[in-house]
């Protein structure tokens, strides 16, 4: 694991100095402290960060082929390198190392741009050819390894994050996209390549793209989740067994590594599938992680001790409070590089500190399993409301939402009639292709008061711009798989797995792999029938039952509970950070130019007066406060660093 | 009523929508249509009626047709207190 970054020269350029190279590459040092490796020609340029994990003495990067016409830098795993390996030895291909990265090189010698589809992995790949004079950019399947680019004064610069690229040249423009904002501020994360800085693009998960001397191509998918597939006809019981065979197999291929491999125990049915899998079927000395809370409503430790005991690992705990989030928080804005509307991914930066302080490089985590085998709420409450639809005067069916949402229970009729207008009961599920989410963004829409009408672009529309994305991936799915697939592809690749994932893991240098995003286990799950991922509203039953003799009745009994972190208590409780104020104040506001001044400090003077708020309040504050934060640190006062040589390096001049 | 209006307004543009230009509000509009509130803002509500109109609010009367607009908000009240 590690960073990648470099340039692709599309007009003559200057001979550049090594130190682009370096100033890009050690802005992403803790994806990869290990050493630094360059290969730079008249053409490009490109950089390597390198995290050992296997290979440890051969995995140098960039890496060529026999004649060294093409080079390779890459960020993640290939899973299935030995098979791939063996087979291209097969076919007469000479290999120089044991790391995974030589085999990109041999395979697309032989397969051309088609080499990605033979990858079972997580990854981000850049491939020169020298013949060509084209690089080749390629994501994996589900979005697990980051990979942003921009063009700029006939160079296109790329970097696994977007620090790189603004490291790269002073005169490359750093700004605000409002269109992103208005997007976040609604769906949690920009839509399509949009990030939130203007010009910057990412390459979307499952998607290549070719830059030459033409030009920069269209970004081209080679893999999609596909929800139209003909459902599985097995009986429960064989599929049951056949997901526990894909994910055992997930499990054993993510287990490949030349260092001890971890897990993340949050004490929910998923991050527990995984730790019973590795302790079942694997010989690994099983270390477990877990994130404990101060404060009880956010707390999981009872049933993380409970898996603990029942599996018997070695297990270790970080412990967060309100003051701890607050004083990491500005750092988790820098590493995510996106405003959050929650202090969620915090924990998780911390987790990954205790990850690396006990020396572990590599962690399993049950991450994607909610989207693929259907855990969430938001799908429960999509099948509850779609039933009541059916018979909206049913006062019977209605109650149903209550079981949902304990808060509205609180008494028989209390909300009875208020349910059913919040959850827009009286609209079915085909009148709306966006039946699932489209209370969750209206609430989001809420936030969009707050932004400076000098400020957003008026005659954008976020539900139009997701409309033109999505509507061709939706029309003709059931409800249920048009949710799943919104919320694998939108807040999954641009949230979980980014700015809660890959980015709050390498911040401490710490690799995370998700059996349950092993692109089998997706397709497996792409073709099972709604009633298996949720029979009633008792969600992921199929993986329950997959589990049953492997995991404690409780654990397979309990209700999903979201992972949340305490929001504005962080900011406003007994302790409140000195930067609240800073970030928050009249004049930072105005020095941004995005909000609404009187709008934000009313909110502000709202949470001073109590800060336990609602979920609007809680998402408004956190999404401004970073999105203040963020301007301050890649707008207002960025700042490179670059040391006067960079330690354990090797250049190839060509 | 006007009192009771003016008050719920001042309320309703405070705590909902944090906006200083009070013509933003229609006292007709509905809360549940505009997303003015939502499920955790009709419990903050019902406190706040609860408290500054030393009232109670009974479980039955917990329904839009009492609560979701500024007009409706002030008949109610006035009902209340009558």
């Amino acid at each position: 694991m590690c960073g990648i970054a470099g340039y692709f020269n599309l007009q003559a350029s200057p001979e550049p100095s090594l130190s682009l190279l370096e100033r890009m590459i050690w802005s992403l040092r803790h994806r990869g402290p290990d050493g630094f490796g360059f290969f730079q020609n008249e053409q490009v340029g490109l950089a390597h960060a390198r995290l050992s994990i296997i290979d440890l003495e051969g995995g140098w990067q960039p890496i060529c082929n026999e004649e060294k016409t093409i080079w390779v830098i890459f960020n993640g795993e290939i899973f299935n390198y030995l098979e791939l390996r063996e087979q291209l030895i097969k076919r007469g291909h000479r290999f120089t190392t044991n790391s995974d990265t030589e085999v990109l090189v041999h395979l697309y010698e032989e397969k051309g741009e088609n080499f990605v589809e033979e990858l079972n992995g997580q990854f981000a790949i850049i491939l020169y050819d020298i013949r060509r004079c084209s690089i080749l950019l390629a994501r994996d399947r589900m979005g697990i390894r980051p990979l942003f680019y921009t063009f700029h004064q006939g160079r296109f610069f790329f970097g696994s994050e977007i620090k790189a690229i603004f490291s790269a040249d002073a005169t490359i423009p750093r700004a605000m996209n409002p269109c992103a904002l208005q997007d976040i501020f609604t769906f949690w994360s920009p839509v399509a390549t949009e990030t939130i800085f203007q010009g910057v693009s990412q390459l979307l998960p499952g998607h290549t793209l070719k830059v030459d001397r033409q030009g920069i191509h269209v970004q081209r998918q080679y893999w999609d989740i596909d929800l139209h597939v003909e459902e599985s006809a097995g009986s429960p019981e064989e599929l049951a067994e056949e997901l526990r065979e894909l994910l055992i197999d997930a499990v054993r291929l993510r287990l490949r590594a030349d260092v001890p491999v971890g897990a993340y125990l949050s004490g929910g049915l998923d991050s527990s599938t995984i730790t019973s899998l590795i302790r079942h079927y694997t010989t690994n000395p099983l270390k477990t992680f877990s994130v404990v809370f101060e404060d009880k409503v956010y707390d999981e430790r009872d049933q993380q001790a409970l898996i603990v005991d029942y599996l018997n690992t070695d297990h270790h705990q970080v412990a967060c409070n309100y003051r701890t989030i607050a004083d990491a928080f500005p750092k988790v804005v820098y590493h995510a590089e996106l405003p959050v509307l929650r202090t969620a991914p915090t924990p998780l930066y911390l987790l990954s500190g205790l990850v690396r302080h006990h020396g572990y490089k590599v962690v399993l985590t049950g991450e994607g399993a909610d989207e693929i085998l259907g855990g969430y709420d938001l799908f429960k409450e999509a099948k509850v409301r779609a039933f009541i639809s059916r018979q909206p005067d049913s006062s019977y069916r209605a109650m149903l939402l209550k079981r949902l949402y304990p808060y509205l229970a609180l008494s028989p009729t209390r909300s009875a009639s208020y349910a059913r207008q919040f959850f827009a009961t009286d609209i079915t599920p085909d009148a709306d292709l966006f039946y699932s989410h489209q209370l969750r963004w209206k609430n989001g829409e809420f936030l969009h008061r707050f932004l400076a009408d000098e400020f957003i672009q008026s005659n954008y529309s976020p539900l139009a711009a997701i409309t033109e994305s999505f509507k061709d991936k939706l029309t003709d799915l059931h409800y249920f798989k048009r949710a799943q697939y919104i919320e694998s592809r939108l807040l999954l690749g641009n949230y979980l797995l980014s700015s809660q994932g890959d980015r709050m893991a390498m911040a401490h240098s710490v690799e995370g792999r998700y059996p349950f995003l092993d692109h089998r286990v997706v397709e497996f799950a792409a073709r099972l029938p709604m009633r298996l991922k949720m029979k009633g509203i008792n969600e992921k039953y199929l993986l329950k039952r997959a589990m049953s003799d492997l995991l404690p009745r409780e654990i397979l009994n309990r209700t999903k509970q979201p992972y949340m972190a305490p929001d504005i208590l962080s900011f406003f409780g007994a302790h409140p950070p000195d930067y609240v104020e800073h970030f928050l104040s009249e004049s930072a506001l105005r020095d941004s130019g995005m909000f609404k001044n009187d709008v934000v400090l009313n909110l502000v003077a709202k949470c001073r007066k109590k800060a336990r708020q609602g979920f609007r309040e809680n998402m408004a504050l956190v999404g401004i406060l970073s999105t203040q934060i963020l301007y301050d640190l890649f707008i207002a006062n960025w700042l490179v660093e670059h040391p006067d040589t960079l330690p354990n390096t090797r250049v190839i001049v060509h | 009523m006007q009192a009771y209006k003016d008050q719920i307004r001042a309320f309703i543009i405070n705590n909902f929508l944090f906006d200083s230009e009070e013509n933003t509000l229609e006292n007709d509009a509905s809360f549940l249509e505009q997303g003015i509130i939502d499920s955790t803002g009709v419990l903050e509500l019902v406190e706040w009626l609860e408290d500054t109109f030393a009232m109670k609010v009974e479980d039955d009367e917990l329904i839009p047709d009492n609560l979701d607009s500024v007009d409706q908000l002030a008949q109610f009240v006035a009902r209340k207190k009558t």
